[in-house]
């Protein structure tokens, strides 16, 4: 499982996404080619807004209770991610800011998980 | 392109089958295809098999080819062919065997789907591979957070409401009650739904499909054949398949399952027909906002406005449009991939008035099988 996890780190770590300076459309997770115009698009890698808004959320209740969350970030990009803070303090429409947090682990003595997660930023 | 006509169909019962194998409730199903039809094994010119994650549940790859040797067919080479979208494997499975008999390829060809899930310890976990796993999993993107997500912006945005979710499941419970192929068979009340504890806010335990074990089966012949089989042939008018964006954050609306209005719109035009014309429906409720959205999305409800028809009774076995007459994924248990195939036994059931206690008076159906949060859909359209 690590080098699945390991290879994309530089994305996790500081949200890094494509834009394709064609059709100005961002996307996250990075894509090398852009779906709108395809062949034609031109795509580079672009560091994503750090602060957004939940369009909507979850929590998941397997266990410690879980914030998942659909975020729309200042540049108009939506990406899935956790929030770190309690259930009762999400709704829709919050301002959230990105923040640099644990994901989880391989087993007890594996390789620590770490990723983007996003805090209220009001 | 020939016509294509279901000429048998057969299903194991679905559920925790702990006494039974893969092998085992392939058989039984397709077996009971088989005396349906009233034809030999001999007869079949290819196997199309709708299948999920063998690999992960049961550690067995390669599975058409065991399925055809265990249905005793080996001897005579055949091709056997596995088919994966996730949970709508099933679905396609019965669409390669349509495009293959209505290619002329083939003139009797058997689309099974299976699924043994409860030899491991937490099927859900294996189902949401069906999400993108690098990107949305990761971040804790189960299969049910990403349908509830999509629950609460659709609660949120047209005023839908977790008692309309909880009427979904007890229809569908009302119905699978009637059914005795189905894995709870038992009526629920709608405060047994709402007092069942959060999975996902806001879906809740009885909000969800179970995981299950099961297998089904259905022949298919050309419209020629088909004749000389039966006196009750039901011809499969449309079949087709779409995908979107895997990853629910890629799509512009998450209230909308462009895949499944793709895949509807192209079946309706194929068929020649209106949702109006249709007469009862099955539909991929592994989620019961997934039933609300596969209203609006087929066309039988304008967008949000989903909720009104099961608040109005309309898609009850006795209202105008019966959805899910089976029990649906709800009450029969999920098979995954088995599903698809399941949902195309009942509505020839229902085309040819067999469906028993749960029969409705139907001459058109239409069946919706979803891959995952909507990356594949496959509707197919029935007709007698
Ligand atoms: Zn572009």
């Amino acid at each position: 499982m690590v080098p699945r996890f390991w290879r994309k780190i530089k994305y996790r770590y500081d949200l890094v996404g494509s834009y394709c300076e064609n059709c100005g459309n961002h996307f996250y997770p990075p894509r090398n080619f852009c779906p709108v115009c395809r062949r034609r698009g031109a795509v580079r890698e672009t560091e994503l807004p750090d602060e957004g808004t939940v369009l909507s959320y979850t929590v998941i209740r397997d266990g410690e209770p879980c914030v998942v969350a659909l975020i729309e970030l200042k540049n108009g990009s939506k990406l899935v991610s956790q929030l770190a803070c309690s259930p009762e303090e999400v709704r829709t429409g919050m301002r959230v800011r990105k923040v640099f947090r644990r994901y989880g682990e391989d087993g007890e003595e594996g390789i620590i998980h770490y990723g983007t997660k996003f805090v209220p930023s009001e | 392109m020939r016509r294509v006509a279901v000429v048998g169909v057969g299903q194991s019962r679905f559920g925790e089958l702990w006494e039974k194998g893969f092998r085992d409730i392939v058989l039984e199903a397709g077996a009971e295809a088989l005396t349906d039809a009233d034809l030999e094994g001999r007869e079949i010119e290819a196997i199309y098999v709708g299948n999920m994650s063998a690999g992960r549940y049961i550690g067995q790859e390669h599975v058409a080819a065991l399925i055809a040797d265990y249905a005793g067919l080996a001897e005579f080479g055949i091709p056997a062919t596995r088919v994966e979208a996730a949970d709508a494997s099933g679905g396609l499975a019965v669409r390669q065997a349509y495009m293959a008999v209505a290619a002329g390829l083939h003139d009797i060809v058997i689309a099974a789907g299976a699924e043994k899930v409860t030899d491991v310890g937490d099927p859900m976990e294996i189902l949401s591979a069906s999400v993108d796993i690098e990107w949305e999993r990761f971040v804790g993107g189960s299969l049910p957070a990403l349908y509830a997500i999509m629950a609460r912006m659709h609660m949120e945005t047209f005023g839908t409401t977790e008692e309309d979710l909880a009427m979904v499941s007890v229809k569908n419970h009302r119905n699978g009650a009637k059914n005795p192929k189905a894995q709870y068979r038992t009526e629920i009340s709608i405060d047994s739904v709402l007092n069942s504890p959060y999975v996902a806010d806001p879906l809740k335990l009885l909000d969800c499909a179970s995981i299950s074990d099961g297998a089904a089966a259905v022949i298919l012949a050309s419209g020629e054949i088909a004749r000389k089989i039966t006196d009750t042939p039901v011809y499969i008018e449309a079949c087709t398949q779409a995908s979107d964006y895997l990853a629910l954050q890629n799509r512009k609306d998450i209230l909308t399952m462009k895949a499944v209005v793709k895949a509807g719109r192209e079946a309706y035009r194929f068929a020649g027909i209106l949702p109006r014309d249709i007469d009862v429906v099955e539909v991929h409720d592994s989620f019961t906002i997934a039933e609300i959205l596969a209203y609006e999305d087929l066309g039988f409800a304008e967008k949000g406005r989903g909720a009104e028809l099961i608040r109005e009774g309309v898609t009850e076995l006795d209202g105008d449009l019966p959805v899910n007459p089976s029990g649906g994924l709800k009450s029969c248990g999920h098979a995954v991939g088995a599903t698809g195939v399941r949902q195309i036994v009942e509505l020839t059931l229902q085309l040819r008035g067999d469906a028993g206690k749960r029969q409705v008076d139907a001459e058109k159906g239409l069946a919706l099988n979803v891959g995952g949060t909507g990356a594949t859909a496959v509707v197919s359209i029935l007709g007698r």
